[in-house]
């Protein structure tokens, strides 16, 4: 059975099959439909988000008149040692998420597709983390994961394992918050890479295991090539993911300590609703928004093409 | 493949799939045990189980918390989501299944790309817009704004339904003397619905657990929904963890039991946005 997938999310009618469903609203009458839905989208999104760009140039507190200051903005943001070191932790966190995950979520699908029984249940284990709030698994990890005292770290002082918190040492803070949105997010990968290599004919699989191939070559040489479609468009999704990291940051360090795990989202609120600069905050939004946008190309590319 | 594939293999799936449930499971079975617990036991032993479970610290979270409260904001939040996005979204996804070219193409790509943005490129204008208009703590208008955020995925979902159904169906109705309205509403309405209940859930779920912009538009202290009730109830070091544990059993449950009953739909509605082929 064919799942609806993203691919055909956008495609437009082709074959003659496709083509009964054709138009056959009349264009005032389908307007009316999409319009409350866009009106809603353009008030809460696309308004503010142009008021966005204006208050990138202007100096404002929240309060006073906007003064028009031209690029002034950027100067700040760039003259911002902690601009830089969010950027970089940015690009980290990107590559962490595009190897990380995706290894452990393409090899739990292998093995989900090896495996006949408890499937269902490895799958409901692995969706678990993903349907818990942020703000709860944060804590978690916080407490009884990271804790010296209350969590695996204290347990691990207990036996003579002395760490200290990881979210509280610069080097590692950034990792260990990675660490959690990973937990967090693996288990969506694993579980949409099984659902895609579910439809790759049986019967290829087959000829390359009776032709002798080991499990590694049957997914570097059949499986991989036949989801690649998926893969691409979840690497996609990962690095415009990657540059809105905001929740697991803001919970866990707050960017810290000394801005160690800062990422650019947390940076513009930080420059917002802190420091009640709104415009070198809308300064840096715009800069995620343009990593944003050109990952946004692709995908929206990929998405219209319908795959391949 | 099953069959072509010797046991060796097969057991060494069964370890693969286990390490990754055990990693999946640890975290959330010290959450279970440390719920029950008192401070002391925690920190005497963070892996050991309770000596007598202490129930109480659910009632200290309920109270303490004042989760009663905010765990009714997050429903009234969350139901008038999901009614918002149902009606608005499966309009727009019934125009753009049944139109095609030009504009229609833009119009997709601008929802598409919408899903893109960062939250921060419109939370500061709309924060400020919200609060020279008194709508912060309203909780009517912090649902416009989920429905704005989580509409273009609901919409690409539905669209897929309304694909789906053959042209036929409504010309008969037509031919019938119903009205489009009446069509819609009446014939392929009810044809989508499995549709409308898998964006119910995943929006549903997804507003349920949000958090930075709950956190900016509803502050005072009555109007919290449940998950920014539950951030502010403990810091770092000075906290009572089988309390806040408590606490996360609590605004997690209703998620996890609507997932335990419908995960079929969950998996699906989440992943049937990102499967191609």
């Amino acid at each position: 059975m064919r799942r609806c997938g993203a691919g055909e999310l956008l495609r437009y009618p082709r074959s003659p099959l496709d083509r009964q469903n054709a138009p056959h609203l009349s264009l005032g009458f389908a307007m009316r439909f999409i319009l409350p839905a866009l009106l809603i989208n353009i008030v809460i999104i696309l308004i503010p988000a142009l008021l966005t760009v204006a208050m990138a140039f202007v100096d404002w507190d929240g309060v006073s008149t906007p003064v028009w200051v031209g690029f002034e903005n950027f100067r700040t943001i760039f003259a911002d040692p902690v601009f830089f070191s969010a950027l970089l932790n940015n690009i980290k966190w990107t590559l962490i998420f595009l190897t990380v995950p995706m290894v452990m979520g393409l090899a739990a699908a292998l093995m989900l597709l090896v495996v006949r029984r408890g499937r269902n249940f490895f799958q409901i284990v692995y969706f678990l983390p993903v349907i818990i709030a942020t703000v709860a698994v944060a804590r978690v990890w916080q407490g009884m994961i990271y804790n010296p005292e209350s969590g695996l770290v204290g347990w691990l002082k207990l036996h003579g394992i002395v760490l200290t918190d990881p979210l509280a040492r610069p080097t590692t803070s950034l990792y260990a918050v990675a660490t959690v949105d990973l937990w967090h997010w693996w288990g969506f990968l694993a579980v949409i890479f099984f659902a895609a290599l579910r439809q790759v004919d049986s019967a290829q699989i087959d000829s390359a295991l009776l032709d002798g191939a080991s499990l590694l070559q049957l997914m570097r040489y059949v499986l991989i090539p036949a989801i690649r479609p998926t893969v691409t468009l979840m690497m996609i999704m990962t690095v415009i993911w990657s540059f809105l990291a905001f929740d697991f940051v803001y919970v866990l360090t707050q960017g810290g300590p000394a801005y160690s795990s800062e990422v650019l989202s947390t940076l513009s609120y930080r420059y917002a609703f802190y420091n009640y600069t709104i415009g070198p905050a809308a300064a840096v939004a715009l800069v995620i928004s343009f990593f944003g946008l050109i990952a946004t190309f692709f995908y929206v590319r990929i998405q219209q093409r319908g795959g391949d | 493949m099953n069959q072509t594939l010797g046991r060796g293999t097969i057991l060494f799936s069964y370890v693969i799939l286990a390490i990754g449930a055990i990693f999946a499971l640890f975290p959330l079975a010290l959450v279970v045990i440390s719920a029950l617990k008192t401070s002391a036991e925690i920190v005497a032993n963070p892996l050991t189980l309770p000596n007598s479970p202490q129930w109480i610290n659910f009632s200290r979270a309920w109270t303490d918390a004042q989760l009663a409260r905010s765990l009714l904001n997050s429903t009234e939040v969350t139901a008038l989501t999901v009614v918002l996005i149902c009606v608005t979204c499966s309009m727009a996804a019934y125009a753009l299944a049944r139109n095609t070219g030009g504009a229609w193409r833009w119009l997709s790509a601008y929802l598409l790309a919408t899903t893109t943005l960062p939250i921060q490129l419109y939370l500061f204008p709309l924060y400020f817009g919200f609060a020279r208009l008194g709508l912060i703590d309203n909780v009517f208008a912090l649902s416009f704004v989920y429905t704005a955020i989580f509409s273009p995925f609901s919409i690409f979902l539905l669209r897929t339904y309304f694909l789906a159904i053959p042209r036929e169906v409504e010309e008969a109705a037509v031919l019938d003397g119903a009205t489009r309205w009446g069509v819609f509403y009446k014939i392929t309405l009810p044809l989508v619905s499995p549709g409308i209940l898998t964006v119910a859930i995943i929006s549903g779920l997804n507003t349920w657990n949000e958090f930075l912009i709950s956190s900016t538009f509803l502050q005072s202290h009555d109007q919290q929904t449940a998950v920014v009730r539950f951030y502010t109830l403990g810091g770092q070091y000075s906290s009572d963890w089988g309390e806040i544990m408590a606490a996360a059993i609590i605004i997690v449950a209703p998620c996890l039991v609507f997932f335990l009953l419908m995960q079929r739909r969950f998996i699906e509605g989440m992943a049937g946005g990102s499967v191609k082929g």
